[in-house]
């Protein structure tokens, strides 16, 4: 089912009209062409300026769009001979949290990601993408995997954060996160992470510890989620946009900060309007990344990693 | 009144001298609600003597507790971009740090301090909870890494006590690279072979105990301290359930197999020399501090150092 975001509205009737145009045109000899035509130039050029100047807020709406491709639509279009692993070896299969191996454009790789799932049931199964310890553990697993092997891995990003149940947090939800960041940091092989939706605080970076991380153009990466943010400062959840303001979430803000490496531009309106084209333009920006890494050695692939985190935030000042 | 208290007082004071009135003779307990006398507290590092509850404590206490003969040097911090974000909520961010200074008497909530333990030279990172609830932004994680360096150049052990909400949310994403930023920092301590130690005191959660603070080679904690990832609130909402009082307790953390000891804090300096000690001086030849010989200054209600062994060991978890 197509789903509009409140924003989206006039662009949603427009394209209502051009729909029912198109069904009156079967029957009729009419020049609908032209006029569906006119109405689809217009369309787009409402969604154009509505793109273009999307707020902090209504990008979060974005990127948690329901429509929106998910980890395991990138691995489809992505990801041949796509092996999925599972389990922790230790207490359980974590399905927010899919991995395995696969061929990438010919290399073979190791791919983890968040995901959220796209219907009802799917959702509950894969816990909207909030993963507990154990998913965190099976990332470690499929990375210290990869490193023997000296295959990239490539982790693609989107939670609303780690899972904060009772249960998580007495298997050790802190220590799984710190550690998956140190695998991330520790491996002598690429990694690239794209943050595809939501990068959602501790949850997010225990994936995207990497030597480069992509974000796409409408997706938003956070300490906390706008509404957290704006129960504890503002203690008002409504100051939700307010807060999305003032935490600098969006891709362009964190490129400037250097927090990340690049912007994978999205087709107009969003991922959600063209799965296909973001895949490709996904595909399209982690194989110039893992093209630039493939020629150093590990040591140096761990170095610069570590190099570069160090020095974020050191910029501009005495 | 007013010509009572904006005159005659100040007169009084600066005849008297202000230092020999504090401010508040009597503490209340937060745990039992019981009245403590100033002195008599910070005599027992902090530790209500009614209920063995322990405060939060600054920084800088911490520091006089644990190194030889309250003895170190500060490790100044580099500068870092003061309000990268502009980042205003209700209030400025750069009036609530202003606040927290003023408040804490530290220009950050951390401090970083050298010195030796045991005869042992030791770097420590300690957490200012009164400064933002000890939260991790660009100053916290750069003094990490301070710390670490630090550690790596002077041979010495690294010891992080933490006590911290969390990342700063004021910094937004400038906070939460600092836990990648933090955990290479102790990494590095790791790779020169060196001990790094984590006393994980009350508060520890969020950012904070999701890097460096779940990574040492040791993990301490002291008596009662939340420790976790996700606030206890949070985890109500989300689960539609009421958790049981010693949720994220210290106590508990070690039954669920999650640090190695719980240590109340009158045997943290002796627990340390020892730890270091075994994880340092290998051979019998080697001098090995004796532990008896230390900790005499600081020991008030601390059973005595030979039924020491038995508290620390970690337990075998019952469920």
């Amino acid at each position: 089912m197509r789903h509009f975001l409140d924003f989206e509205k006039s662009v949603a009737e427009l394209e209502g009209k051009i729909e029912e145009l198109r069904h009156l045109s079967d029957g009729e000899e009419l020049n609908i062409a032209d006029e569906v035509g006119k109405l689809q130039t217009q369309a787009e050029k409402m969604l154009r300026q509505t793109y273009d100047k999307l707020t902090p807020w209504q990008r979060v709406q974005v990127a948690r769009h329901p429509n929106r491709p998910h980890a395991s639509d990138y691995i489809d279009a992505l990801i041949t001979d796509f092996t999925p692993l599972a389990g922790d070896r230790a207490y359980a299969e974590d399905r927010a949290i899919i991995g395995g191996l696969g061929r990438f454009r010919g290399w073979s790789v190791a791919v983890i990601g968040h995901e959220k799932g796209n219907d009802t049931d799917s959702r509950i199964d894969h816990n909207f993408g909030m993963a507990r310890p154990e998913g965190y553990r099976k990332a470690q697993r499929l990375m210290a995997m990869a490193d023997r092997f000296g295959l990239p891995v490539i982790t693609l990003v989107d939670t609303p954060g780690a899972y904060p149940g009772a249960g998580a947090e007495e298997r050790g939800q802190a220590e799984a996160i710190a550690e998956s960041i140190r695998s991330c940091l520790g491996l002598r092989v690429p990694l690239v992470s794209v943050v595809i939706g939501e990068g959602g605080s501790g949850g997010a970076i225990a994936l995207a510890a990497a030597n480069t991380v992509l974000m796409l153009e409408h997706s938003v990466y956070s300490v906390i989620s706008p509404e957290g943010c704006a129960s504890i400062l503002w203690r008002d959840g409504e100051k939700a946009r307010d807060a999305a303001e003032a935490l600098r979430i969006t891709s362009h803000d964190l490129l400037e900060f250097a927090v990340i490496d690049g912007i994978i531009d999205e087709p107009l309106g969003g991922a959600h309007r063209d799965s296909e084209a973001t895949a490709k333009s996904v595909g399209d920006a982690v194989a110039t990344a893992l093209d630039g890494l493939r020629g150093l050695d590990g040591d140096t692939l761990r170095t610069r990693r570590r190099e570069k985190f160090l020095e974020m935030g050191r910029n501009g000042l005495a | 009144m007013s010509w009572l208290t904006n005159f005659v007082r100040p007169k009084i004071q600066a005849l008297v001298g202000k230092k020999d009135v504090p401010e508040n003779l009597w503490h209340r307990c937060p745990a039992c609600d019981q009245m403590l006398f100033h002195r008599e507290l910070s005599d027992n590092l902090h530790v209500c003597h009614h209920c063995s509850c322990h405060m939060r404590i600054s920084a800088v206490t911490r520091l006089d507790m644990l190194f030889d003969d309250g003895k170190y040097e500060r490790a100044k911090l580099p500068a870092v971009a003061a309000d990268p974000l502009k980042f205003r909520d209700t209030k400025r961010y750069t009036e609530r740090l202003r606040d927290a200074e003023t408040r804490a008497s530290e220009p950050e909530a951390i401090v970083i301090a050298s010195g030796e333990m045991g005869g042992v030279p030791t770097v420590v990172a300690a957490f200012d909870f009164s400064f933002m609830g000890g939260s991790m932004g660009q100053a916290v994680g750069e003094g990490l890494v301070v710390a670490a360096r630090l550690a790596c150049d002077q041979g010495a052990a690294l010891i992080a006590i933490p006590a911290s909400g969390g990342a700063r949310m004021q910094e937004g994403m400038l906070s939460l690279i600092q836990m990648p930023r933090t955990v290479i920092a102790v990494e590095q301590v790791r790779e020169a072979g060196l001990p790094y130690i984590v006393i994980l005191t009350d508060p520890t959660t969020g950012g904070v105990s999701a890097s460096f603070a779940m990574l040492g080679d040791i993990q301490i904690a002291e008596p009662g301290a939340m420790i976790g990832f996700a606030g206890r609130r949070v985890i109500e909402d989300t689960i539609r359930e009421e958790l049981p009082d010693d949720f994220q307790q210290a106590e508990r953390m070690l039954d669920h197999g999650l640090i190695d000891m719980v240590v109340p804090r009158g045997e943290l300096r002796d627990t340390l020399i020892r730890v270091i000690s075994l994880l340092r001086q290998k051979t019998p030849g080697e001098l090995v501090p004796k532990i008896a010989e230390t900790g005499t200054t600081l020991a008030i209600e601390v059973p005595p150092v030979d039924a020491l062994p038995g508290d620390g060991a970690p337990v075998a978890s019952s469920d």
